[in-house]
């Protein structure tokens, strides 16, 4: 029977890591000596909550493109909203601390004279309200972007294009101050989360911890995806849009379920990042930062969820790496990976080395088609 | 030998006063006298009596007072006054003053607000006199602006001996405006006056003809009020001219942009996001060309935009081959590949130009002859921009030829149409698609050398243009030059006629929803090929 | 229009269907009826229109004019690609398009009759009546032995026979089947016209075919396209018979 485990042996050796990663970082860095060889700096820790935050928007991003087929260079926008989502209720939570002082109004409007909270402010002063709101409006947006876009059609590299006309049509509205969302500066200096100060070590271990344990949660939700038969129509389409139509499944519902709920788990992401960076400003919607999160996947090997996610860590600690060492380089770097994984390893990390160790089994889960050039399936429409 | 040369001028200056003429030396004296009391009143008599006396050096005297670099010995009462290199200089015959004044405590002549507009006017007033017309044209204009009624005489005696057809114009209508709101001037002379200052149709006529007092005669007013409702309709026109041919200079500027993508993205199918990293290229041949040009061939300075564009369509072109042939070719088919490997590539390019000419902007001369502009029916535009569009529609039909009438355009046609047929006819086709290639890019070279004149040359440059760029092939119709035209054109005049309803960043944001949205509704763009050629 | 008896009784009526391609007459004027369970062999040079003929029945191109029924009662130009499948109407490809990254079992499961709405799909558990339809159709299409392989695996004719199978596990009740023996060796042709002769005891089967040997050997009706309408209906050898045919098509 070719029904796939929920979790298989890679998903398995993932989730050991993941959620030792959660007990193991905290631990290390709250208890262990400072001079210990093993002891996790401060400034370690947010960081690596970062890393994690991208794997999980890595995640949503190979669940689109991995599985259905959709290029989207906008998922970033999703990532942001929900991060601007935390970061008002972050904002809300300063209170009477802002340099005017003022108890409702964070200090851009005071700066801007504006006299009361405008009503997309409700409500952010409710913890969860705020995460709601990161789950939902990127959602929403995602809901109404692919029901028009996905209803008419608009398939392979139109889609893209037009999902990076969104989000640069976002970053425009965002870097206007009278949006009420701060405008050039975004949102920033934080004091606390649910009442514990960010500053404190204790609340960084913990924001790791909730983020490796969201990046296993949103893990297993895609893996359960894409291992129901939903999976099997949605790769369906992916590989033969027009035949998975004649035998009557309305594509466009199955894209627009995908894709939403990809839009969603990227809204998580950005939630989680938000309170581990500080800052949250306009510059995250730039395409250039959601062509950076594909490339993400395509390192670390789309359609394999776990690859998006080791893609993620890799690309972001290799980023790390080089902007410190040789910052003049890391353009270089990072152009070039584009293009050698394109070319060279289209099946990225994961692919490759299962490929080499020769251990993908016939009942494991359908693979991206990388090499598999479109020369196979002429009769299909090209996209 | 100093002292020789001090008696030498003294002689001079002696001679100057002779033929200036004694009585007129005395009314010049009277007037002056008025900078040395301190009082705003008499400065402002002074001033008048400056200008009624058309003293020779009243306009260095003028110059001065507005500088704050009027002076007088309250004990003497000798007004004095550095010029701007800071010589003290005697106000009366502008020669240099005695050493003996130099030591005293001078006092500088204050000036107000109320006589700041004085003091325009009396400059504007010598100006009057200039022997250059376009000088006295232009404080005519100045005049116009200001409406100071003790310039009237001062323009009277200029009216009188005018020669030039166009200062003698901008004096009538300056005259126009002081008589408008002179109370004491006829009714009859004041309403047509009215008519000649709407002629003008300038902010500066707007505001003499709003700004009447409350007891102006009837007649008057009601003269003011066409004058008002003429300039406001031929407002509203000129605006939407302006912002048409703004729109279509914008056009052009996309047109350029997204031409070149056009034939890589539209004919060829190939996702190139390294197009606008082409334009930078071009931008940045335009550069070296012009240094190398300025260093080695200053007699060819004016022309080197002219060459540059040649230099940046074949480096543009050249650096399109070698990534066709290195990346593009193996990605044949996959274009969401070759989407995300060409950013890879656009991402090198950007850096290579950096390390290799900084992050900062460089600057590209615009030759002489692109400088200034032409005012047609009251709108002004700029040669630079008129040049960008004849240069966008230029560029667009040799393509259009390139690609019709030419043999490789016949081959670049039957290879996009159908690649297997064109190879088995002999067809080198890997040859035909780096030449495609190329040509796509070497025109984005083009565009970057229009673009160097109005945008900044960084290695950014690029990154501003392809989302547009991508916009309007795709808004336009894929694999259809006239689409990618009309595309352009309807997209850089509908921001522009936006703009001024929803401002520059919400005109923009607006148009991209509604790009988005059009795209959901004909996704195949305006143009759309139809039939089962297109899917096959 | 007049609705005579035989709209009531065809299960697919096709009447004055015309589609244009700028400027390009794909279909002019076409009408076309099939009977339930009737096997219809359609032939014609290229460019007759069969393909866009299956195209307007199948919801793929909407019709400039012209009436397309099924049942009598499904306006067949109003609706999706996905709705008509639904309705019981299959589709075979000229070139086999399965699932390749799929294997030949999950191919059929996907094709089954099912609840094809994403949430049901999503919380579906594969039931015990599902895994026989699965069983038997797999028999039937001779695949049994290569269930768990890739559907990319298989060779020409396999495909061929395994996308068969996958319209037949969506129960149709009109199938329209684009040249199957193409590509085919002379055994495997034999039987698929077997196969198709068979299921046409339950469905209605619309068959393109440009390989005489294979439409004799199906033993039906033909209807001969041309210029995007019909040049000639009856049995084969009426058909061959007709000069029209031969001159068009058959050649002399």
């Amino acid at each position: 029977m070719s029904r796939y485990r929920l979790i298989d042996g890679a998903g398995l050796i993932f989730l050991a890591i993941v959620l030792a990663l959660a007990v193991l970082v905290p631990a290390s860095n709250l208890w262990l000596a400072p001079d210990s060889a093993l002891h996790i700096p401060d400034y370690l820790v947010p960081l690596l909550g970062k890393y994690l935050a991208f794997a999980l928007l890595a995640l949503a991003l190979d669940l689109v493109w991995g599985y259905c087929g959709i290029l989207s260079l906008g998922h970033g926008a999703f990532f942001a909203l929900g991060g601007y989502a935390m970061g008002m209720y972050l904002m809300r939570q300063i209170g009477s601390r802002g340099v005017y002082g003022n108890l409702v109004l964070p200090d851009f409007m005071v700066f801007l004279n504006w006299q009361e909270l405008p009503w997309f402010w409700l409500g952010f002063d409710h913890f969860w309200f705020a995460c709601l709101v990161a789950i939902a409006v990127p959602g929403l947006l995602a809901f109404g972007f692919g029901w028009l876009a996905f209803r008419s059609r608009v398939t392979g590299v139109y889609l893209s294009i037009i999902t990076q006309a969104m989000t640069f049509a976002l970053m425009l509205a965002f870097f206007r101050n009278d949006m009420g969302f701060g405008g050039n500066n975004g949102l920033t200096d934080f004091k606390e989360i649910v009442g514990y100060p960010l500053q404190w070590a204790e609340t960084r271990a913990a924001l790791f911890a909730a983020t490796a344990v969201a990046l296993a949660l949103g893990y297993l939700l895609a893996r359960w995806v894409v291992t129901s038969k939903l999976g099997k129509v949605v790769v369906a389409v992916r590989d033969a849009e027009s035949r998975t139509r004649f035998i009557g499944y309305r594509v466009e519902n199955y894209k627009l379920v995908v894709f939403t709920l990809s839009a969603m788990i990227a809204g998580v992401a950005g939630a989680l990042y938000v309170p581990q960076v500080g800052i949250i400003n306009p510059s995250e919607f730039a395409p250039a930062n959601s062509i950076e999160a594909v490339i993400w996947v395509a390192v670390g090997g789309r359609g394999t969820l776990v690859g998006a996610a080791l893609g993620a860590v890799i690309v972001n600690a290799g980023k790390t790496w080089f902007t410190g060492a040789l910052p003049s380089l890391w353009l270089f770097a990072l152009g070039g990976l584009f293009v050698a994984t394109t070319l060279l390893i289209p099946k990225g990390v994961v692919g490759a080395v299962t490929d080499i160790l020769g251990i993908r089994r016939k009942s494991e889960l359908p693979a991206a088609p990388g090499v598999v050039a479109p020369k196979t399936a002429p009769a299909e429409p090209a996209q | 030998m100093l002292s020789g040369l001090v008696r030498l001028i003294a002689f001079a200056a002696f001679c100057a006063a002779l033929v200036a003429g004694p009585a007129c030396a005395d009314a010049i004296d009277d007037a002056l006298s008025g900078f040395t009391t301190d009082k705003y009143d008499d400065t402002d008599k002074a001033l008048q009596g400056l200008v009624a006396t058309a003293a020779p050096n009243g306009l260095a005297v003028i110059e001065a007072l507005a500088a704050g670099r009027l002076l007088f010995d309250p004990e003497s009462k000798t007004v004095l006054y550095k010029d701007a290199s800071g010589a003290l200089k005697l106000a009366k015959t502008g020669e240099p003053a005695p050493a003996e004044l130099a030591g005293k405590p001078l006092k500088t002549v204050r000036v107000n607000n109320r006589l700041r507009r004085a003091v325009d006017a009396a400059g504007g007033a010598f100006e009057l006199r200039s022997p250059d017309a376009a000088k006295r044209a232009a404080a005519a204009r100045a005049v116009f602006k200001t409406r100071e009624s003790t310039a009237l005489p001062a323009i009277d005696h200029a009216l009188a001996d005018e020669k030039d057809a166009a200062a003698k114009k901008a004096l009538e209508q300056a005259r126009a405006a002081i008589i408008l709101g002179k109370a004491d001037a006829p009714e009859a002379e004041r309403a047509a006056a009215a008519a000649t200052v709407a002629s003008v149709a300038d902010p500066d006529a707007l505001a003499a003809l709003r700004t009447l007092p409350a007891d102006t005669p009837v007649s008057v007013k009601a003269a003011a009020e066409k004058g008002v409702a003429a300039i406001e309709r031929w407002a509203t026109v000129a605006n939407v001219i302006q912002n048409l041919v703004y729109g279509m200079s914008l056009g052009s500027v996309l047109l350029l942009a997204a031409i070149g993508l056009a034939i890589t993205f539209g004919v060829m199918g190939v996702i190139n996001m390294a197009h606008g990293e082409m334009v930078m290229i071009g931008a940045y041949a335009t550069f070296l060309t012009q240094s190398l040009i300025g260093a080695y061939l200053p007699a060819l300075n004016s022309a080197s935009l002219v060459i540059a564009i040649p230099v940046a369509f074949l480096v543009a072109g050249a650096v399109g081959a070698l990534i066709e042939r290195t990346v593009i070719r193996f990605l044949y088919g996959r274009p969401l590949e070759t989407l995300l490997a060409t950013w890879g590539v656009s991402l090198i390019l950007q850096q290579a130009v950096r390390s290799v000419f900084g992050p900062s902007n460089r600057t590209v001369q615009t030759p002489e002859w692109l400088q200034g502009s032409i005012e047609i029916l009251g709108v002004s535009l700029t040669w630079n921009r008129i040049a960008i569009i004849l240069f966008a529609l230029a560029v667009f039909f040799a393509l259009q030829l390139l690609l019709r009438r030419t043999s490789l355009g016949l081959q670049v046609r039957a290879v996009t149409q159908n690649r297997r047929m064109a190879g088995s006819m002999g067809i080198r086709t890997p040859r035909v698609d780096a030449m495609t290639f190329g040509l796509g890019s070497g025109v984005a070279g083009i565009a970057g050398v229009a673009l160097s004149q109005i945008d900044n040359v960084s290695p950014n440059l690029g990154q501003n243009y392809i989302i547009d760029s991508f916009l309007v092939v795709v808004f336009g119709g894929v694999g259809n030059l006239w689409g990618t035209l009309v595309g352009a054109l309807s997209i850089g005049v509908a921001n522009k006629l936006l703009e001024p309803f929803a401002g520059a960043v919400l005109g923009k944001i607006i148009l991209l929803i509604a790009i988005i949205l059009f795209i959901q509704k004909k996704p195949r763009g305006l143009f759309a090929l139809k039939g089962r050629a297109v899917e096959a | 229009m007049t609705i005579g008896g035989e709209v009531t009784s065809a299960l697919l009526y096709l009447d004055d269907v015309s589609v244009t391609f700028d400027g390009f007459r794909a279909l002019n004027r076409l009408s076309l009826s099939i009977g339930a369970n009737e096997m219809r062999a359609i032939i014609g040079p290229n460019g007759a229109g069969k393909t866009t003929m299956m195209d307007v029945i199948t919801g793929k191109t909407r019709p400039n004019t012209g009436t397309a029924l099924f049942q009598a009662r499904h306006d067949l130009t109003r609706l999706d690609e996905a709705s008509i499948s639904q309705l019981g109407i299959g589709r075979k490809f000229q070139t086999p398009t399965v699932f390749d990254m799929h294997t030949v079992e999950d191919n059929i499961l996907l094709a089954l009759k099912t609840d094809r709405r994403p949430f049901p799909v999503l919380f579906s558990k594969r039931t015990r009546e599902e895994k026989e339809r699965i069983d038997a159709l797999l028999e039937r299409v001779r695949l049994t032995a290569s269930r768990h392989r890739s559907a990319g695996e298989l060779s020409h004719g396999q495909k061929q026979w395994l996308e068969i199978g996958m319209l037949l596990a969506q129960e149709p009740k009109l199938l329209l089947v684009d040249e199957p023996a193409a590509g085919m060796t002379d055994q495997e042709t034999a039987d698929t016209a077997d196969l198709l002769r068979e299921i046409a005891k339950t469905a209605s089967v619309v068959v393109v075919e440009h390989d005489m040997v294979f439409v004799r050997d199906l033993g039906v009706k033909v209807t001969c396209l041309h210029e995007g309408s019909v040049l000639a209906e009856g049995s084969l050898d009426a058909v061959s018979a007709n000069e029209r045919v031969i001159e068009v098509y058959l050649g002399r």
